[in-house]
Formats: C-alpha cells, sequence, structure tokens
C-alpha cells in the first residue's frame, strides 16, 4: 500500500470537474438466523460461538436458504419499486481468504432478486430521484484480526444476510453521495428490514468515483473507495477522491482504475489492489440451491404491507401541512418521529395546526428528549398529551409562554396539561372588562411615562405590556392586552 | 454365518434370533483381517464403534424392543461420506485426520436402520476416478483378479462387498462411480434419481450430479437399502419432497410388458465384443419373460462425455475451494505467509488428478469463458435431457453395458483421456439426473464380471429393481465367488 501524500485543497479548477460516483451498499437484513444455516445473528458474541459445520464450510455441509430474508428484501425491492425477478439465482463468488471459509461467498450475480429500481433523496429542499441498478442478497464473510504477526478468524459474521444495493454512476457530489447513503438508512429502517447501525457495520458502502470535465459524456477511470462506514465517511472520502483524481489530472496524470482503502482516521485512501491484481471471481450459479421464486400471492402481502414511504411523507408534509421542508425532513428522519406527528395531526382535524404540531415537537419534545438521551419511541408524552397542550394554546387558555412551561412540567411529572394548568392557575385571561381595570391601573400609576409616550416616545409601548404581564404573572392575552393599551393610551 | 449371507438375510435372523449382531460382525471382521491386507478395500475399520452398535442391536433384540430393518447388518461407507467422530479423509492428504462433527444424512438413516457401520472404504480422491488407483492411500484390488483395479471411483466399496468383506456398502456416483465398479466386481450398484438421497454430510465433487447409492451382492439387498437411505432431507435444498416407494415389493420377477428400449449408440463402437453379447444375453433374458425390446436412439450420447468434463470439474473447482487447510485437515508447514500457506497446504494436500480438475474447471469458469464452457455444456444436458424425455414416450426403462470393457489391469489407461472413457456409458445418467442401476449379468472368458447397465425414468428405481431383479435371476453370477477370496 502507498499512501497517496498529503491533502490539497480542491482548486478553482474543481468547478470544471463533474464527479461521477456510484455507490455500493451492503445493508444487514434484521433476521434471528443466517442467510443459510440456523446459527444465530448477533452482535457482540464471543468470537465463533455462532458457527456451525455449515459456517465453518465444514465438507458435506450445505446452504439452506432461511426464507425470512426474502419477505425483508422484498419490502426494499417494492419500496424502490425495483423490477423483482420471479424467479432469482444464488450464484458462488470464489475468492481465497482466511475470512471466506468456503472458498467463494453465495451471493447473486447475473439473476438479481431486483433491478431497475429508484430512491428519493431530498437535496435542497426538493425530491431528487437517484436509479438504482441491482438489489441482489448475499452472505457476509467473517472478520479477520491481527494481533501482531498472529491473525485470528472471527466467523460470526459469516453468513450473515446482507442485500447489497448498486446506485447508477449518478450521484454527482460527495454532499449527494452521503444523502444517499441517509436515504437509504431512513428507508430501510422505515420499512423495519434492518437496524443498519453503522458503528456495528451494519450498514456498510464502497463508492466507486470517477472526474470527467463538466459537458463531457464519456465517464473517466473509475477508483473503488472500499470500507467507509459512515456517513461523515463518506463524505470525506468522495471528497478525499475527487481532488485526489482532479490533483492527478490537472499535472497531466493519469487514474489507474484501482481498488483504494480508505483509512478513515488518516483521513486518506491509499491503493488496495491493482487492476491487474483484481480478483477473477468465477462467478456460476451454485448448484445446492435451486431458483429463488417470488410467488404472486407473497408479492400481493408485501404490497399490501408497505407504508406510506418517507419520500412521500417528505412531499406530503410540505404540501397538505405546509411543513418547511427542514422541518419536514426531520420529522420523516425517523419513521416513529413521522408516525408520532401523524398521530398528534389526526387529533386536530380540519384545521392547518401541522406546522405549529412541528414546531412544537422539534423544539420543545425532541430538546427534552434529546436532554434525557431518550428516542421518540420512549417519550413520556404521547401525542393525546401535546396535543391537549397544543389545543389549550391555539384557543387561548394559555399563553404560548406559559404553555412551555406547562409541557416541561407535564413532560417531567406526567400530569396532563389540563390539571397541570388549573392546578397553578396559569389560564390566559383574556376577559376584556378584567384586563381593562387592569390596563387603567397601570396607566394610572404610571402616567409620566404615559405622558411620554402620548409624546411620541414609542418604545414605552413594551413598558406597560411589561407592567400587565407583571401584573398578571404573565397570564394577560397578549393581543387583548395590547389593543386596550392602545386604547387607553390614546394611540 | 456365511460372509455371503445377503443383507436381507442377515436382518431376518438376527431378528429372528438365529444369528447374533456381533457374530455377524466377527464374521466380517475376520474376514477383513484375512484378506484385506491383500486387497486394501479399507481405510478405516471401526471395530469398537462397531462392536458397539451390534451389542446395542443384540441387547435390543433380547429385551424385545424394536429393530429397524437394518439391525445388525455390517456396512462400510465409502470415505467421502461423513461420519461423526470417525476419521473421514475423501481417500485424500488434504482431510487427513479430520473428525468430522456431524453424521450425514444417508448415514444417520443407516444408523437408525441398526445397521453397524464397519468402517470407511478406499475410493478415487475426492471421487475423481474410475479405477481408484487416485486415492491418496492405497491401491484396491479387484477380488476377482487383484492384477486389476476395482473400478472407481468407489472402489473399496464394490471390493469389500464383492469380498465379503461386509454386508454391503455405500457409494457416490457423479458420472458412474457406483455403476462402474459394480460392473467391475460383479456386485449391484444402484444410483437413484437426483435429489432422492440427501447429500448433507456427502463430500462434494460434482454438486449438480453427486448421489448416495448403495452397493451389494444381490437386488433385493440393493432395494432394502435404497430405500431406508431415500428421502425429503430439508437439509438438502436439492433434495426431492417425493414419497418414497416400498422398493423391496417392487421385486415381483414379472417383466411382462414392460418396454425395454435398446439405444443403437451404447452398443457400437469401442466396446468389447464379450461385454456386447453378455448385455445381448441379459436383453433375451428379460424378452423371454415377457419384456418388449424397443430399439431406440439416444442421439446427443456422445457429448455426453464432453459436457461432464466441463460441469464436473467446474463445480469441483469450486467446492474444493475451501480446503486451505485452515479449518479442517492438513495444513502445509512452514509457510512464510497467507498465499504460501494456501499454496503449499493445497499443492501438497491434492493428488494430480485432483489438480487437474482444479485447472480445467477454474478455466472453465473463467470471466468471459462462461458462455463457452459451462453454459455451453448446460445447453447439451438439456439436449441429453430431452432425448431421454422423448425415449420415455415409448420405453419404460433402457438397456446398456454399464462399461465397454471389463476390469483392466493397474496402470491401463495412462492418459486422462482414456481413463475418462471408462465411464462413456454411465455419464449420461447423472446429466439428466436418472437412475441407473448395473447388474451382473455373467463373466467373461478371463473370469471377469460383467455389468448390466438399466436407466430409468426420474423416481422410477421400482422398475429398475424389479428389470435388475429378473436379470440377476436370469443371467446373474448366482453362486461364482472372486477367485481371490473363494
Amino acid at each position: 500500500m502507498s499512501p497517496d501524500g498529503p491533502d490539497t485543497e480542491p482548486t478553482a479548477a474543481a468547478s470544471e470537474w463533474e464527479p461521477v460516483i456510484g455507490l455500493e451498499v451492503h445493508v444487514q437484513l434484521a433476521t434471528k438466523s443466517k442467510l443459510f444455516s440456523p446459527s444465530a445473528v448477533e452482535f457482540g458474541a464471543p468470537p465463533n460461538s455462532l458457527t456451525d459445520p455449515l459456517v465453518l464450510g465444514m465438507p458435506g455441509t450445505l446452504p439452506v436458504f432461511n426464507k425470512a430474508v426474502l419477505e425483508l428484501a422484498l419490502k426494499l425491492g417494492v419500496a424502490t419499486e425495483s423490477k423483482i425477478r420471479a424467479k432469482s439465482r444464488f450464484a458462488r463468488k470464489h475468492y481465497f481468504y482466511p475470512d471466506l471459509p468456503k472458498g467463494y461467498q453465495i451471493s447473486q450475480y447475473d439473476e438479481p432478486l431486483c433491478e431497475d429500481g429508484h430512491i428519493d433523496l431530498i437535496l435542497a429542499g426538493a425530491l431528487r430521484r437517484v436509479k438504482l441498478q441491482r438489489i441482489h442478497l448475499e452472505e457476509d464473510a467473517g472478520k479477520n484480526m491481527h494481533v501482531g504477526a498472529i491473525s485470528h478468524v472471527d466467523l460470526n459474521r459469516a453468513g450473515v444476510p446482507l442485500v447489497e444495493v448498486v446506485t447508477a454512476p449518478e450521484l454527482h457530489s460527495a454532499e449527494e453521495a452521503a444523502e444517499f447513503m441517509r436515504a437509504l438508512h431512513r428507508l430501510v429502517r422505515w420499512l423495519d428490514i434492518s437496524e443498519a447501525d453503522m458503528e456495528k457495520g451494519q450498514m456498510r458502502c464502497d463508492a466507486n468515483v470517477s472526474i470527467r470535465r463538466v459537458g463531457e459524456d464519456r465517464l473517466g477511470t473509475r477508483t473503488e473507495l472500499k470500507n467507509i462506514n459512515s456517513f461523515r465517511f463518506v463524505q470525506n472520502a468522495v471528497e478525499h477522491e475527487i481532488a485526489r483524481q482532479i490533483r492527478i489530472l490537472e499535472s497531466g496524470g493519469r487514474i489507474e482504475q484501482e481498488t483504494r482503502l480508505w483509512d478513515a482516521t488518516a483521513g486518506t485512501s491509499a491503493t488496495m489492489r491493482t487492476k491487474e491484481e483484481a480478483n477473477d471471481y468465477r462467478y456460476f450459479p451454485d448448484p445446492d440451491l435451486p431458483p429463488l421464486v417470488v410467488d404472486g400471492p407473497l408479492m400481493g402481502s408485501i404490497l399490501r404491507s408497505l407504508p406510506e414511504l418517507p419520500a412521500a411523507r417528505f412531499s406530503r408534509y410540505v404540501r397538505e401541512h405546509g411543513l418547511s421542508a427542514d422541518d419536514a425532513r426531520t420529522i420523516i428522519s425517523d419513521r416513529q418521529l413521522a408516525e408520532y406527528f401523524e398521530s398528534t395531526v389526526k387529533l386536530h382535524p380540519g384545521d392547518r395546526s401541522g406546522r405549529t404540531i412541528a414546531n412544537w415537537m422539534l423544539t420543545e419534545l425532541l430538546g427534552a428528549l434529546n436532554a434525557d438521551g431518550k428516542e421518540i419511541a420512549e417519550s413520556p408524552m404521547p401525542p393525546a398529551t401535546l396535543s391537549e397542550l397544543i389545543r389549550m394554546v391555539e384557543d387561548g387558555t394559555i399563553s404560548g409562554k406559559i404553555g412551555k412551561e406547562v409541557f416541561e412540567e407535564s413532560y417531567k411529572t406526567g400530569e396532563a396539561p389540563r390539571a397541570v394548568v388549573e392546578r397553578r392557575g396559569v389560564q390566559q385571561i383574556s376577559d376584556e372588562a378584567a384586563l381593562w381595570e387592569i390596563v387603567d391601573r397601570v396607566v394610572g400609576a404610571n402616567s409620566k411615562q404615559a405622558e411620554a409616550y402620548a409624546a411620541g416616545k414609542d418604545g414605552l409601548f413594551g413598558f406597560f405590556v411589561g407592567q400587565v404581564m407583571k401584573e398578571t404573572q404573565g397570564r394577560a392575552n397578549p393581543v387583548i392586552t395590547s389593543d386596550l393599551l392602545h386604547k387607553r393610551l390614546g394611540r | 454365518m456365511s460372509e455371503w449371507l445377503t443383507a436381507q438375510e442377515t436382518a431376518r435372523q438376527i431378528a429372528q434370533g438365529e444369528l447374533t449382531a456381533v457374530r455377524a460382525l466377527d464374521t466380517y471382521l475376520t474376514r477383513i483381517g484375512n484378506l484385506d491386507r491383500q486387497l486394501a478395500a479399507f481405510l478405516a475399520v471401526d471395530s469398537t464403534g462397531a462392536r458397539a452398535a451390534a451389542v446395542e442391536v443384540d441387547r435390543k433384540r433380547k429385551a424385545g424392543e424394536p429393530l429397524g430393518p437394518l439391525a445388525g447388518v455390517p456396512i462400510a461407507l465409502k470415505d467421502v461420506l461423513v461420519t461423526k467422530d470417525l476419521e473421514t479423509t475423501a481417500a485424500s492428504k488434504i482431510l487427513e485426520g479430520w473428525k468430522p462433527p456431524y453424521d450425514g444424512t444417508a448415514v444417520g438413516k443407516l444408523r437408525a436402520a441398526g445397521a453397524v457401520i464397519v468402517g470407511k472404504v478406499n475410493c478415487d480422491e475426492f471421487a475423481m476416478g474410475s479405477s481408484t488407483e487416485n486415492s491418496a492411500y492405497k491401491k484396491t484390488r479387484n477380488p476377482w483378479d487383484i492384477s486389476r483395479v476395482p473400478g472407481g471411483s468407489s472402489g473399496g466399496s464394490s471390493a469389500a462387498v464383492a469380498a465379503g468383506l461386509c454386508s454391503a456398502s455405500l457409494g457416490t456416483d457423479t458420472g458412474g462411480s457406483i455403476r462402474q465398479p459394480a460392473a467391475f466386481c460383479g456386485v449391484v450398484g444402484i444410483k437413484p434419481t437426483y435429489g432422492r438421497v440427501s447429500r448433507w454430510g456427502v463430500i462434494a465433487f460434482a454438486s449438480s450430479l453427486d448421489q448416495v447409492g448403495p452397493l451389494t451382492r444381490t437386488v433385493g439387498d440393493a432395494a432394502l437399502i435404497l430405500e431406508t437411505i431415500c428421502g425429503f432431507d430439508p437439509k438438502d435444498s436439492t433434495s426431492l419432497d417425493q414419497p418414497v416407494p416400498k422398493l423391496t415389493d417392487a421385486l415381483t420377477g414379472e417383466v411382462k410388458g414392460l418396454r425395454v428400449g435398446i439405444p443403437a449408440e451404447y452398443f457400437s463402437g469401442a466396446i468389447d465384443d464379450e461385454v456386447r453379447s453378455a448385455v445381448q444375453r441379459a436383453a433375451a433374458a428379460l424378452q423371454e419373460r415377457g419384456a418388449e425390446l424397443i430399439d431406440i436412439s439416444l442421439p446427443h450420447t456422445e457429448l455426453a462425455l464432453p459436457a461432464y468434463y466441463v460441469v464436473a470439474p467446474a463445480e469441483a473447482s469450486s467446492n474444493l475451494a475451501r480446503y486451505d487447510g485452515i479449518r479442517f485437515g492438513k495444513a502445509a508447514k512452514g509457510a512464510r505467509d497467507l498465499l504460501d500457506l494456501y499454496q503449499r497446504s493445497r499443492g501438497e494436500g491434492f493428488g494430480p488428478e485432483v489438480k487437474r480438475r482444479i485447472m480445467l474447471g477454474t478455466y472453465a469458469l473463467r470471466s468471459g469463458y462462461y458462455d463457452a464452457y459451462y453454459k455451453k455444456a448446460q445447453q447439451i444436458r438439456a439436449l441429453i435431457k430431452r432425448d431421454f424425455d422423448k425415449a420415455w414416450q415409448h420405453v419404460d426403462a433402457i438397456l446398456t453395458p454399464t462399461t465397454p470393457t471389463a476390469a483392466f489391469r493397474f496402470g491401463a489407461k495412462s492418459s486422462p483421456v482414456d481413463m475418462y472413457l471408462a465411464d462413456i456409458f454411465t455419464l449420461a445418467c447423472n446429466l439428466a439426473g436418472l437412475p441407473g442401476i448395473s447388474v451382473p449379468c455373467g463373466l467373461t472368458t478371463d473370469g471377469l464380471p460383467i455389468g448390466a447397465q438399466l436407466m430409468g425414468k426420474p423416481l422410477d428405481e421400482a422398475t429398475l429393481l424389479r428389470a435388475a431383479h429378473v436379470i440377476e435371476k436370469a443371467v446373474g453370477l448366482g453362486d461364482k465367488r472372486p477367485k481371490a477370496v473363494a
């Protein structure tokens, strides 16, 4: 391996280059057992405890397809509007490495389960469709660990079911690449087919990167970056690779087709395999496994069970509820959050309180949850409670400011917002006669300021509002208070 | 007891209390002790395990507990069959010392039926060969003439049964590896329909072709053992979920009205005259008993060999990728790095024929060559299957010689291709996934056994056994025993 030297900033010339990026993303499917054997799938078990003769590649063992996997993969296929093959095939991909016990990986090759789908990204507040070439099933390899001169192999991960999602080469920046990863991450979690915890290696990405002059049709020579295991690394690695390629081409060099390993700690990549060293995987259909058949009833049940997808929700929230693109994006970033929003919105039929609900959720509720390190699913305040609170603010029972205090109390104690309001006596005062009395008294007691205001000192209006609020412990309806003050002060 | 007792009769006598399982086992252990130094059929004799199993059968009988259909029958297993805690090597150095943690399905079924596993018998390394000369351990001799090969790859299985070293044995058949050695050693060997017997616990040679089957001294024994080991197994995705008929009931002695195809392609060319005449006598015997002989053509027969020698090595090159000396078997010593470890372990562990086939298969699967080789071979397979499908419209079974010649001498097939031609009549069955049986149908003037092969419709082992049973009665070897052990 040869390090590629220090990083340099992309030059102004970067704008003349168009990066072309395609991603291959591996996502672990959330099954109890492995793709072809009954061994359990778990994270963090003692090394080689999740194995059996098949996982160890022992002679005489045979793979048996875990049917639970198909449903999960099909959900993704259908959600990405892919063409689903009625009969797909498993193929063997051969290479020698200690983490691959059989000397081949069971994957899919020329007859994958899904083809020609797409995923919608949210870029600059709008949806952007990215084509998928294919989604196929394959088994994971084990893990090699090197301790000094000795190498250890842990086969707990060997045989774990993965889908490989392959995009068309139509991402054009590191941001887009990272955004694709976020969209896919969101989607698989939304569909409940994977935890996609990148720290546990449940979602991993390889990126194919090339650059070409803006306006050119032909693709440049590409490099493949391996081992990119977080959203940030995707962005950094791709950005770094684009800059590296620009630097080479602009200094008259040539891009070598090769596989490069991203080193997230060093923030650089290094050659892992050149084109000449590339494996010939000798794919052929696995004779131990019959074709994988997807029948009508199964497709029917998958289609029926498919939830409204995050991208569709995003558009609907912007369109129907008038949410800002940012708020809509945040709400759909997590299905539980979106469901919370849905439930709350349903309690406010016919009105346009979506925006208000989004505000309360994203500022108060998420703020409180974050402070507690809790997920939305663990929220002590159910949608009905938040809804009750929002309604009291909307109908003027309490002011927005008091609302926040009531929220805090209700969130902490679980007491219903209405009960908090009644117990504390913090209902808003909207009764004009009662407020007039207070306004009259406040103005009378501050005649100097009243005269100054009448003489044109506008800034003093706030002083009077403050005095009324002080008198009412903040319960005075600010709109009515303002009206009455104008009336009482004569302008 | 007589070592020539059939498995059926042995089981009956033990069940009736006329014979003990321990006595039956001792008979064969004594024979092995006396004869196997010369014949070299066994790679490992498990006298301890076998005795424990025999004692258990006798205990059960005394206690009046139910006995399985093979209770006390001593059976030998080809060493590609995985046996729990009993060294399993596939006759290869690369697996030397491997004691599997599990039993294969067929082995488990035998044990459940009360069979006593005597030991593991020799074969060509990873079942690749036609003479058992490719074993990394020893050369098994043909009991009829010890200067000749027992056939292969299940040569230990056929020699042990022919010499009376066990009641019966299991072999595997990828391109004729049960039927050809059965023919060479004058025993019955049947390869069932692909998917009939689970491949779980069968060390893979070519996954789309491999099948397990019995080698026995009589057709009746073959029926008994086959019906015991057949059946759907959820551990093998290519296993057929089909009911298994009681095959022993198929042996009615009746072939009246049976339509037997005689394919021209199997009686012309390089075939020994004595073999041809013996098979014709078998055909005549069927006809005399009311079967109808029908001339048929299987026009793609000559493509079977080239197709087989693409498909089988391709799959083998893949199946044998797991032998790297790291998790089981033997790792080379003194390797400098990972690549060196792979190269040395595989270089030292595999014999020349295995390496040849890995090279052939690797070549055939190279990127850009898949269409020209593997895919083309699969297309030929489809044509061969179609030949048979057409034939089944007119016939119920097809009769051919099992081999072009009787057993040959050691070293006689000096080039690989000469050796490959020894299987020319048995390959099509595997490529088409059909059942095939070899049954003895006479001796050459040199006193060497000749085998007749019957091929049948998918899942129709019953008809093959019925017709083979009639041939056995009419032109079989009767009481004739191999010279070396008489």
